[in-house]
């Protein structure tokens, strides 16, 4: 093969001041024509890394060591104009937030041709004009005057991110970085967005860094993985050798974490939190929340194994790693009943928000113990629907039924049994829990509301709410950012069944969370809701997730509900033409390697 | 892609949380300590310190009782009264030292009042979002178009020169500005979850105002009592000056300006004393003021990037 487009070596990212590293021994290499996914959770420093292909350091932070070469060019040796003349042009960006990338004030082929003057300033008019045109149609959007006179505000968020990756292009660069471009697309973009990058890689014969988070878009996408954790790449190789045969213990476990339509299996959390720069541990960085750590890897980091065909490991037990039998997921599959009773009715339900009507004759059962998703892209309405059903939003014709009990529709107006019954837990833990309040406090404050009694009595009584959710006492004297999301979004389940409510309304619970903690949390709801007998409304927007967790599913879109069935039922043979179009560009791992159903036991 | 957009959308990407080693250790007054690591938030209490001291201490160092004549007038400084006598031949030094109490406490009263009332509806036209909101904030804005001094002046003209009234009329005078800046920092707290969290298990309204909202706006609100006392001295010593504060025989900073305006160029003491004490004690509400908008300032460049 060819020298190698992008190659780093022992790359080191530090904080100005105290030289803490954000990332270190970093080395990877990219030829062209090829995707390498960059996989990672937050604080992983993968971000740090993609932004140093492109010569950038963020604020507070500095290059520390090691090499980046591109195209043949050392990177750490480019100044000022230099620098300025490779970004842009050999190696370009995609971001993750097009609607922040675009200048709202410039219209697209104003923008469009901005890049194009930057690099290849001998141009003529027309030649440019030309790209321009060459480099919407690429992307597949239109390149006629109306469009280009367009501003990014006219435009959807898949064509603003189409733009984006236009913009990319349009220079024909030989490296691409690209910054999690999908995250915060709904499933349909995605699939289009990951499509054009792909295709446009391949066509131009690029290299390019796809940072994300999400594991099922590498797989769909990559050539070959790199894995992050805690700012040290700790197992790289070919796709197919980290999706189906993965040897470092992390990468094991990330891989349980995710839910995949295609499998019918139970996702399971990593205990423990993930190391943050200036707290990593000694040794192996992994190895307090890894089953094979031993004193070894507690003394000193593993080195680069070569396990052959450029699969590499950072384990000092990889070999025992895949021996090891990997535990079930809790509270998940597995035989259920679902009581006869209805517990929650809705009927007819018509909401608007002001003049727009935002829910449609909306038609709903959820019975004793039963785990309904709610699945919709954004827009849909569902969250206007768990909110109609909680007493949030009350503007609202039909009827919300607790039991036989019609409900008011301000939460206000309904009675205190009905407040309690039903309990809401929001998508973001971070906003959810108020900051000013110690943990301690604002469950103390739910229990005092349904349950008064004695102060030294809600001391105990928050102990218990805190344990249930497998948090120790010790959180309650703390405030929310003293706690990691998962944490946070724990206290928040904690708070919610501290009412001791039968029906739990989620909306979107575990899409702020890394995959890691979401399947932990996915795991601990399963648990409650058969220990406590609680009847959920789940909403998502990730069809994948559903598997693991709910029994029934109703699909909406647009305010609709377009189809209702078991889990089962609607993954397999949906009737919706909406529904088939959904699974078919949910990405998964499993139908990315054309695998059976997993057993990575097996492997 | 431009050069710069590369640059700026790298930046607008930066995901602090990687970049913070441990979680800052969250105490309510951060914000205090912040500020108090700026030297003008030092320099500031220090002065405010120092003439506090003096409003509250003097009366028990004074050499003389304020309201005795202690020489002929407008004598200068001399061994028994070290800033000499004022224009009725009273001791200066123990006029001053007796004259900041009144100009001090009116002034916290008033700023007290003012922070109050206008917390109170700065939160509930946040809070309430409909048509309270609209009737609130427009009648502020009514009487935000008088200023404040008129105001004030028109009132003690009309019922007379009396202390409660000075307290009353500043502090409502107060109000209005107090509480545009509560609303407008309540009204991004009152969207956040955790206050629907609250209506959705039927938290009461008041205490969701109250114990969920105003706990979280408690910065801008420091910064706004710094702020409102350094007028209020303003104000008060002004109304003191004119004649509508304490009355003769007392002492009174504003009103000694007054007394010995006209033999300023004979005895200039008993004019600089009580001019330069609130000058500072303005200079210095203003500077500790100051440094907690600064350190506000900072904080929230944090939160945001």
């Amino acid at each position: 093969m060819s020298a190698p487009v992008v190659a780093v070596s022992d790359l080191r990212v530090e904080l100005l001041g105290s030289g803490v590293d954000i990332v270190d021994e970093i080395g990877l290499q990219i030829h062209a024509g090829e995707v390498l996914g960059l996989v990672g959770e937050s604080g992983s420093g993968k971000t740090t890394v993609g932004m140093a292909l492109l010569g950038h350091v963020r604020r507070g932070g500095k290059v520390g060591g090691g090499a980046i070469t591109i195209d043949g060019r050392d990177l750490g040796a480019l100044r000022g104009e230099e620098l300025r003349r490779l970004r842009g042009g050999v190696v370009s960006y995609i971001p993750q937030d097009p609607g922040t990338a675009l200048n709202p004030a410039l219209r697209i082929g104003t923008q469009l041709a901005e890049v194009l003057e930057a690099h290849a300033s001998g141009w003529s008019e027309d030649e440019r004009r030309e790209r321009v045109r060459e480099a919407l149609s690429e992307v597949a959007l239109p390149s006629d005057e109306v469009f280009l006179k367009r501003y990014p505000h006219q435009l959807s968020g898949s064509q603003q991110q189409r733009v984006a990756i236009a913009m990319a292009f349009a220079n024909r660069p030989k490296v691409i970085v690209c910054d999690e471009p999908t995250t915060g697309l709904d499933v349909t973009t995605q699939a289009r967005v990951l499509e054009t990058v792909r295709d446009l890689c391949r066509s131009h014969q690029v290299a390019a860094l796809y940072v994300t988070h999400d594991l099922a878009v590498v797989a769909e996408l990559a050539d070959r993985v790199a894995v992050m954790y805690a700012g040290r790449i700790v197992e790289s190789g070919p796709r197919e050798a980290i999706f189906s045969a993965p040897r470092h213990p992390y990468t094991r476990r990330l891989l349980r974490a995710v839910p995949d339509i295609a499998g019918k299996r139970t996702v399971i959390g990593i205990p423990g939190r993930a190391a943050l720069p200036g707290s990593r541990p000694e040794g192996c960085f992994f190895h307090p929340r890894c089953p094979l750590a031993d004193d070894e890897s507690r003394s000193a980091f593993p080195p680069v194994t070569e396990l052959g065909g450029g699969h590499t490991v950072r384990c000092f037990h990889h070999a025992e790693a895949v021996q090891r039998a990997e535990p079930e997921g809790a509270g998940q599959l597995g035989p259920r009943t679902v009581g006869e009773e209805l517990m929650l009715t809705v009927r007819d339900l018509d909401a608007h928000y002001g003049a727009s009507h935002a829910l449609f004759r909306i038609d709903l059962d959820v019975h004793r113990e039963e785990c309904l998703a709610l699945v919709g892209e954004s827009g849909s309405g569902k969250t206007t629907l768990a909110r109609s059903v909680s007493g949030l939003h009350s503007d609202y014709t039909g009827q919300v039924r607790l039991r036989d009990d019609p409900l008011p529709q301000a939460a206000r107006r309904r009675s205190r049994n009905a407040r309690k019954e039903i309990q809401y837990i929001f998508q973001n833990p971070y906003a959810s829990l108020n900051p000013r309040r110690t943990i301690g406090q604002s469950i103390g404050r739910q229990l005092q509301l349904f349950y008064p009694g004695s102060r030294a009595d809600t001391g105990q009584r928050v102990a218990e709410c805190l344990e249930r959710v497998a948090l120790s006492s010790s959180a309650a004297s703390r405030f929310p950012d003293q706690l990691s999301g998962g944490e946070r979004q724990r206290v928040a389940i904690a708070r919610a069944l501290a009412a001791q409510p039968s029906v739990l309304i989620c909306d979107e619970v575990t899409s702020a969370l890394d995959v890691s903690v979401q399947a932990a949390i996915i795991e601990l709801l399963g648990q409650l809701r058969r220990e406590m007998g609680l009847s959920m409304l789940f909403i998502t927007h990730d069809l994948a997730l559903i598997r693991t967790i709910a029994d029934r599913v109703a699909v909406m879109n647009e305010g609709r509900i377009v189809e209702e069935g078991p889990v089962d039922k609607i993954l397999t043979a949906p009737t919706a033409d909406y529904t088939r179009q959904l699974l078919a560009n949910t990405p998964s791992i499993e139908l990315a390697l054309g695998n059976a159903p997993p057993t990575p036991a097996s492997t | 892609m431009s050069d710069q957009t590369v640059e700026r959308a790298a930046d607008l990407l930066e995901q602090p949380p990687t970049l913070i080693p441990t979680a800052p250790a969250r105490a309510r007054l951060a914000l205090v300590a912040d500020a108090l690591r700026l030297g003008r938030t030092r320099f500031g209490l220090a002065i405010v310190a120092l003439l506090v001291l003096i409003a509250l201490a003097g009366p028990l160092v004074a050499p003389h009782s304020p309201t005795e004549f202690v020489g002929i007038p407008n004598s200068k400084p001399s061994g028994d009264a070290i800033f000499g006598t004022d224009a009725l031949g009273r001791d200066v030094l123990s006029r001053f030292l007796h004259g900041g109490r009144t100009v001090l406490w009116l002034s916290a009263a008033a700023t007290l009042l003012g922070i109050v009332v206008g917390v109170v509806v700065g939160l509930i036209a946040a809070y309430s979002r409909n048509w309270l909101d609209d009737v609130l904030m427009r009648s502020n804005d009514v009487l935000l178009a008088f200023p404040q001094i008129i105001f004030v002046l028109l009132a003690v003209s009309a019922i007379g020169p009396k202390l409660w009234l000075i307290v009353l009329t500043v502090g409502l005078t107060h109000a209005p500005r107090v509480a545009r800046v509560i609303r407008g920092a309540a009204l991004e707290v009152v969207e956040r979850d955790f206050v629907k969290s609250a209506e959705v298990v039927g938290e009461a309204r008041w205490r969701i105002v109250f114990a969920e909202v105003l706990p979280n706006v408690t910065s801008p609100l420091l910064v706004e009592v710094g702020l409102r006392m350094t007028y209020s001295i303003g104000l008060v010593a002004g109304i003191s000056f004119l004649g509508f504060g304490l009355q003769p025989p007392s002492a009174d900073w504003g009103l000694m300006i007054n007394e010995n305006r006209l033999s300023i160029t004979v005895q200039a003491w008993s004019v600089l004393l009580p001019v330069i004490a609130i000058g500072l004690l303005t200079v210095g509400t203003n500077l500790v003021t100051d440094g907690l908008s600064r350190a506000l300032a900072g904080i929230d460049r944090q939160a945001d990037s």
